[in-house]
């Protein structure tokens, strides 16, 4: 039996949240002295850096499955998966791996589960923890196949040192797409939003984009990302792709400090899940402060230069 | 063309979560269910190239017969029909493998990037798979040009634009459009379009839920003086330990 992890290389670098996976992968290997195999699909495969982080081989994909796809790379990884037995799937829930995993889940004919928060439950079956309602919940749900496909929330799972070497084989897999990708357009040195460990996000109580500095200064000492909440992005003060909450991004950071913003319920949705929470207002009766392990009743133009200079 | 939109039907966003039966059920006394955000816009966004390409507009959903308030919203917006599979919806597995059975005979199918109430984000990539169609998700553009539908979506740390020639299943995400509001006329007409009732094949796979489970409460917040708004930065260093 083994454990198949997605290892996503981009920009010349694991994932992150793939090397989350193959920690995560490992741990439950440990249980059941499972294999675990990360299966690179691009860019040259660093046994070194997977093997340290969990796996006990490497699979170098090849095919002419072309740059990523959803069609043809879920074809070539789930045939993959089957060459190499695999019994459980691990993929980490970022855009790729979101449109991947269900096709991979449906070709392997795998009970499938996304959104995971925690390691598997198998005192009595197979059971994860998965986010519902938007983060408002979670939800144990069992899984019965005999192949399993899980995507992991990233942030969701310790990135562990297990050291030893990996042997690295190559496969060759085929996959067809009939996508068409015709541009690319990456915004470049910023930290994706969804990886983020702490996240600096700003509301309409930063009055205008003009005052966006002072979040991105705070940001940039704290190595954050930037968010905003639901009307600053319908505003225009701010691109859309940094609109968290319910009908935004859902985020799991270690901190999320929220500026100017009120802590509606469908804000607190897509954040609440953060470790721990500063909110900064000058309302006494934010919703937020009940949501907030820390707070500031404050006015932000007076508040965050402080912060940044403490911070530097 | 013939688009084909599926639908979920979730509790109203400001809907504050409980659960009953030992935590197994969802507590949806008192609860508004609503159309979900995302087939909201998937459902404008297909109504507006059904319009520009004389096509039509059908909406599927997966559910009992207490989701037909819902569903006639979706006919008033616009919608020439709609078919209700009759099940109850446990799972994207099994709402995918019921929806794959009628979806077949569409140009286009249309889904949310994820309910919000189940977020499993998945039914878009398995009724691709089912169907043996590209699956394109998280889209924030869908327009039909030359015989092909062209999309941007969502990446990590950007966008990507992409086309696709013939059939195929797109996943809506905010920005695509603004959500239609039906007027009068639209609400009229929808009591008279039609809702076929379809049998269910049964599909079961999948994720069976066994318990719910809600965030541990928070143990209150830890106020700071603002004129020593500093001290929030040692806090976070050396107390909570995030930073
Ligand atoms: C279907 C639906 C989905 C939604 N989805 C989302 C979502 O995904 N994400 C989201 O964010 N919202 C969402 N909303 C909107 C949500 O209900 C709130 O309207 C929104 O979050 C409010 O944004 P805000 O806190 O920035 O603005 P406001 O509510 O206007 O709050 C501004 C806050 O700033 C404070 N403030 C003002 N000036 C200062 C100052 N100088 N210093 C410090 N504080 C100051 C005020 O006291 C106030 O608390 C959704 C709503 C609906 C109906
Ligand atoms: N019961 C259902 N009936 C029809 N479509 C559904 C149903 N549940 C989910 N969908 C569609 O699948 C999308 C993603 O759902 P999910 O995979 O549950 O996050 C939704 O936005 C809908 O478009």
């Amino acid at each position: 039996m083994s454990i198949v992890v997605f290892a996503e290389f981009a920009d010349g670098a694991y994932k992150k949240s793939s090397l989350e996976a193959l920690s995560a992968g490992r741990s439950i290997a440990e249980q059941n002295q499972e294999t675990v195999i990360a299966v690179q699909m691009d860019g040259d495969a660093q046994a070194d850096i997977l093997a340290q982080h969990g796996a006990h081989k490497v699979v170098q994909a090849s095919g002419n499955y072309g740059a990523f796809a959803s069609d043809s790379w879920s074809q070539a990884f789930a045939h993959i998966c089957q060459e190499l037995g695999a019994s459980l799937v691990l993929i980490s829930n970022t855009y790729c791996g979101k449109s991947m995993a269900p096709r991979v889940a449906f070709q392997l004919k795998a009970d499938m589960a996304s959104n995971v928060v925690s390691m598997p439950n198998t005192d009595n079956g197979f059971s994860v923890k998965r986010g519902v309602f938007s983060g408002k919940a979670f939800a144990w749900v069992q899984l019965k196949s005999s192949v399993k496909v899980l995507a992991l929330t990233p942030n969701s799972f310790e990135i562990k040192q297990w050291g030893g070497q990996a042997e690295l084989q190559s496969i060759t897999a085929q996959g067809e797409s009939n996508i068409v990708v015709d541009s690319i357009q990456k915004v470049t040195g910023k930290i994706p939003l969804t990886e983020a460990e702490v996240v600096v996000s700003g509301g309409r109580g930063l009055k205008g984009p003009e005052h966006w500095g002072l979040i991105e200064d705070l940001a940039q000492n704290l190595g954050a990302a930037t968010a905003c909440s639901k009307p600053v992005s319908d505003m225009g003060w701010r691109p859309h792709s940094e609109h968290v909450g319910q009908t935004g991004i859902t985020i799991k950071p270690n901190l999320y400090i929220a500026v100017g913003i009120s802590g509606a319920i469908q804000h607190l949705a897509g954040v609440s899940s953060s470790k721990v929470i500063v909110a900064i207002n000058k309302d006494p009766e934010a919703p937020f402060f009940k949501a907030a392990d820390y707070g500031i009743v404050g006015d932000a133009f007076d508040v965050l230069p402080q912060l940044i200079a403490a911070s530097k | 063309m013939k688009i084909l939109v599926c639908i979920s039907v979730v509790p109203d966003t400001t809907t504050k979560i409980g659960f009953t039966d030992n935590n197994t059920a969802f507590q949806t006394a008192g609860v508004q269910f609503i159309l979900n955000p995302y087939d909201e816009l998937a459902l404008t966004r297909g109504l507006e190239l059904a319009e520009a390409n004389s096509g039509t507009v059908t909406v599927a959903h997966v559910g009992l017969a207490d989701s037909e308030a819902v569903i006639r919203k979706a006919l008033s917006m616009g919608a020439d029909s709609a078919l209700r599979i009759n099940a109850q919806p446990t799972d994207a597995q099994q709402v995918a493998a019921e929806l794959a059975h009628i979806a077949a005979e569409y140009d286009l199918v249309l889904t949310g990037r994820e309910s919000i109430d189940y977020n499993g984000g998945m039914v878009c990539g398995l009724l691709g798979a089912a169907l043996n169609r590209p699956s394109v998700n998280v889209v924030t553009r869908i327009d039909f040009e030359n015989g092909s539908w062209s999309f941007d979506r969502d990446i990590d740390g950007g966008k990507e634009s992409l086309h696709v020639q013939g059939p195929c299943v797109a996943s809506a995400q905010k920005d695509l459009c603004e959500p239609r509001i039906p007027n009068m006329r639209g609400i009229m007409a929808a009591r008279t379009k039609p809702l076929t009732v379809l049998d269910a094949q049964g599909a079961t796979t999948g994720a069976h839920c066994e318990q719910f489970e809600l965030p541990a409460p928070k143990q209150g917040v830890k106020l700071i003086d603002p004129s020593q708004a500093a001290q929030l930065i040692d806090l976070l260093k050396n107390e909570a330990k995030v930073i």
